[in-house]
């Protein structure tokens, strides 16, 4: 069951609702940063995902992407994060008409994702994530969803309501 | 974390569906006319529900990804304009058999070829009559835990298995041998 496996990971060293969420600085473009800190004052939805171009349509950012309007109701922003290099996640961003923007976790690589728990080693990308991150910088929802199955936007949904 | 469950119940007032109420299953799909994987779907789905005869029911619910299909959203009111005159699936399949010409012009010859009340079709489809009732399917596909498409549902419950003619048959199968 898939329920279990998403169990199985959550008590693996995936950061836990209560813990603050580590702060980085990575790169969303060639000559632009994006730092987490910067979005304080706002909740932060962070979408870890494996790469850029996994061949399905309606895939995870392209959800969000079309979610981001319910999102915005509670003020929250939106980031993807992946191993990806900024090349690369401009072409995908422009390819699928992002809205939110994409950081690049490439140097070192899966940095991030360590500090997150949720870089897959072996594989050399993270997991499929979400973290939703409160206006005072504390996590407040984790899930890791199993291998092959994208997460809805529910969980955060219903997450984010309870923010508030 | 508990498997997704479909927030918004099948409803025979307000849904599409194909079979009888009383069928041991019912599949529901979320999905978009302008999504490549939604129309190959469309064609598993439409044998299965040949295979199984009365004992599957089967409904959709749009959710246009509009930021990527451009053509979507217009192609899902145009099916509900169709089905406000009892022609609901008939447009759906039409939709999907001609996934490549959505524009606006060519949803008009299709209500024109399946013989719609052609001024009544422009009125709702003009006026957005049923844009707040594709808004309200693609909600209740968030709040379900739709996470891309097509999306299935069996009886309530996301189906997160692939929905190959052969996985989506055995899964069917296997529900309704329980129940018979």
């Amino acid at each position: 069951m898939s329920t279990q496996t998403g169990q199985q990971k959550q008590t693996s060293n995936v950061l836990q609702p209560g813990t603050s969420a580590p702060n980085f600085t990575l790169r969303t473009a060639p000559d632009q940063s994006v730092s987490l800190d910067q979005f304080r004052g706002n909740p932060v939805i962070i979408l870890f995902y494996p790469a850029d171009f996994s061949p399905v349509c309606g895939d995870e950012v392209s959800l969000y992407n079309e979610i981001l309007p319910e999102f915005q109701r509670f003020n929250a922003e939106v980031i993807g994060i992946s191993v990806d290099g900024v090349w690369c996640h401009l072409a995908f961003s422009k390819h699928k008409k992002l809205r939110f923007p994409l950081l690049s976790d490439f140097e070192p690589k899966g940095n991030v994702a360590q500090k997150y728990g949720v870089y897959r080693k072996n594989d050399g990308v993270t997991e499929r994530a979400l973290f939703l991150v409160d206006k005072d910088g504390i996590i407040r929802y984790s899930y890791v969803s199993p291998i092959g199955v994208n997460p809805g936007a529910d969980g955060i949904l219903k997450a984010l309501e309870s923010l508030s | 974390m508990m498997e997704p469950e479909l927030t918004l119940p099948i409803n025979s007032n307000r849904d599409h569906l194909l079979g009888p109420q009383k069928a041991p299953v019912t599949l529901l799909e979320y999905g978009d006319y302008e999504c490549p994987y939604c129309k190959q779907a469309n064609l598993i789905v439409a044998k299965t529900i040949q295979q199984f005869g009365n004992k599957m029911r089967f409904a959709f619910r749009n959710f246009p990804l509009t930021q990527i299909h451009p053509h979507a959203q217009h192609a899902a009111e145009a099916a509900e304009c169709a089905g406000a005159q009892n022609k609901f699936w008939e447009m759906h399949d039409i939709l999907y058999e001609n996934q490549e010409a959505l524009e606006d012009v060519n949803l008009l010859e299709y209500a024109e070829v399946l013989k719609l009340d052609m001024p009544r079709f422009q009125d709702n489809f003009y006026n957005h009559t049923f844009a707040l009732r594709v808004r309200e399917d693609f909600l209740s596909g968030i709040r379900s835990g739709v996470n891309g498409t097509p999306t299935f549902y069996i009886n309530g419950m996301r189906y997160n298995d692939s929905w190959d003619q052969e996985a989506l048959t055995k899964t069917l199968r296997d529900i309704i041998n329980k129940n018979v």
